[in-house]
């Protein structure tokens, strides 16, 4: 007797269910998205037990890598339509006698963290290859004699009155390149500095004090 | 369920209907592209964001017209000084010209480090703040977070006894000693700290100290 086939179907799992809950995340990804920006240098931060979030607008960064070199970055402001960079960026070409373009300061607004100095800088914005970008940023100048980090700073707060000031140094940075930003900072009337350290916690409670010595 | 029917051969009666069509959508493919838009985003997004340690310097300019400096205690300065490498040194009072200079202790900035010579020096205020958190956590107390910090804060600025910490970093140090310190600052509740320049003496201090 020959056995009875069963119908052959095709095996279907219905996926719908599974579109819908990828579908949920996805909108839900896009819409908390936050990119992380761009930033010209590998710096490895510092670590502290510091848990404060640093703000997310109106903040101006100033990295500071390991060989040295100075980058600086500022947002657009909380309401993007103020356009901050490229205001700042327009009165820094007026006090270095330097004329930028429409095209040039609508790129350099979408742009995030640079180091170069200003005279580089109409040729770092108009090159497409990003190799050749990379070898333009050769940090911004603070020695004395040619202090521009100094303008960009004071323009950037003549620009965004409310903006703080974050450090993001390397951790194996040399104290005096630090201190030497830091001076020039409070030479602009900037006390409060926020660095940007990652998160390790420690904690040390009652019993960890040392016995009293009497 | 819509599903595809195997024609049985065979049989050849009857009318001819049209072919039932699958009203399936292969939904693999979309699926393929949300996975990979997902891990996409996933690794972009910077989700926790960068935290910060806030430091607070005076301002370079004196704007008192009285330059009378603020007094304090030689037993109560910590003068702690960042060599680099891991070392620190610390010295209790100050340097006074034609007089012995202090002795000087090394130290590490490991568990048993420096963070024990600031927690004994710091022991009242490190206790009272201490007890006040641990009755917060065991439910003793009921108090918004803001409060707590404003409690800190005030037990800080009332605290008459803890040491008045004086930082200073030689040019050998990194960036990353400077942070440590203020974070043992924080980790032993240091009522006061500042970050000084290194003086000349105290340069020679860490010179001669003991290895």
């Amino acid at each position: 007797m020959p056995k009875i086939k069963p119908p052959v179907r095709t095996p279907h799992i219905d996926m719908t269910p599974m579109v819908d809950l990828f579908s949920v995340l996805l909108i839900f990804l896009l819409l908390t998205a936050s990119f992380r920006p761009q930033e010209a240098a590998v710096i490895t931060t510092p670590q502290s037990v510091s848990e404060k979030q640093a703000p997310d607008a109106d903040l101006m960064t100033i990295f500071i890598a390991k060989d040295g070199k100075v980058y600086f970055n500022i947002d657009n402001g909380r309401d993007t339509s103020t356009h901050f960079r490229s205001k700042l960026l327009e009165k820094i070409g007026e006090q270095y006698k330097i004329k930028f373009t429409k095209a040039e300061l609508s790129i350099f607004g979408t742009m995030t963290s640079f180091g170069l100095p200003i005279k580089d800088l109409k040729t770092w914005l108009n090159t497409k290859d990003s190799k050749e970008k990379e070898k333009l940023q050769t940090g911004i100048p603070t020695d004395s004699t040619d202090n521009q980090l100094a303008w960009w700073v004071r323009e950037a707060r003549l620009t965004n009155v409310g903006a703080e000031v974050a450090i993001k140094g390397d951790a194996d940075t040399d104290y005096k390149t630090v201190k030497k930003i830091m001076d020039l900072l409070q030479d602009n009337k900037v006390n409060k500095f926020n660095l940007v350290t990652n998160l390790q916690k420690q904690e040390v409670a009652l019993k960890d004090l040392p016995p009293a010595v009497k | 369920m819509a599903e595809i029917i195997q024609e049985e051969k065979g049989k050849k009666s009857g009318k001819r209907r049209p072919k039932k069509h699958s009203s399936h959508i292969d939904m693999t493919p979309m699926v393929d592209l949300m996975c990979l838009l997902i891990t996409f985003f996933m690794l972009t997004t910077a989700f926790s964001k960068a935290k910060v340690m806030v430091i607070t310097m005076p301002d370079k300019e004196d704007h008192n017209t009285d330059k009378t400096t603020p007094q304090i205690s030689a037993f109560r300065t910590l003068n702690i000084l960042l060599a680099g490498d891991n070392k620190v040194y610390y010295y209790i009072g100050m340097i006074k010209p034609k007089e012995a200079p202090p002795a000087v202790v090394k130290t590490d900035f490991s568990k048993d480090g420096i963070r024990k010579i600031l927690l004994d020096k710091n022991r009242d205020l490190f206790t009272k703040i201490a007890e006040y958190r641990d009755k917060r956590v065991t439910g003793k107390i009921v108090v918004s977070d803001t409060t707590l910090e404003n409690e800190i804060k005030k037990m800080k600025r009332d605290d008459k006894k803890g040491p008045i910490v004086l930082i200073k970093a030689d040019e050998k140090a990194k960036y990353k000693d400077i942070v440590n310190i203020i974070d043992e600052m924080a980790i032993c509740n240091i009522a006061s700290y500042a970050i000084v320049d290194i003086s000349q003496p105290e340069k020679d201090l860490v010179k001669n100290a003991p290895k």
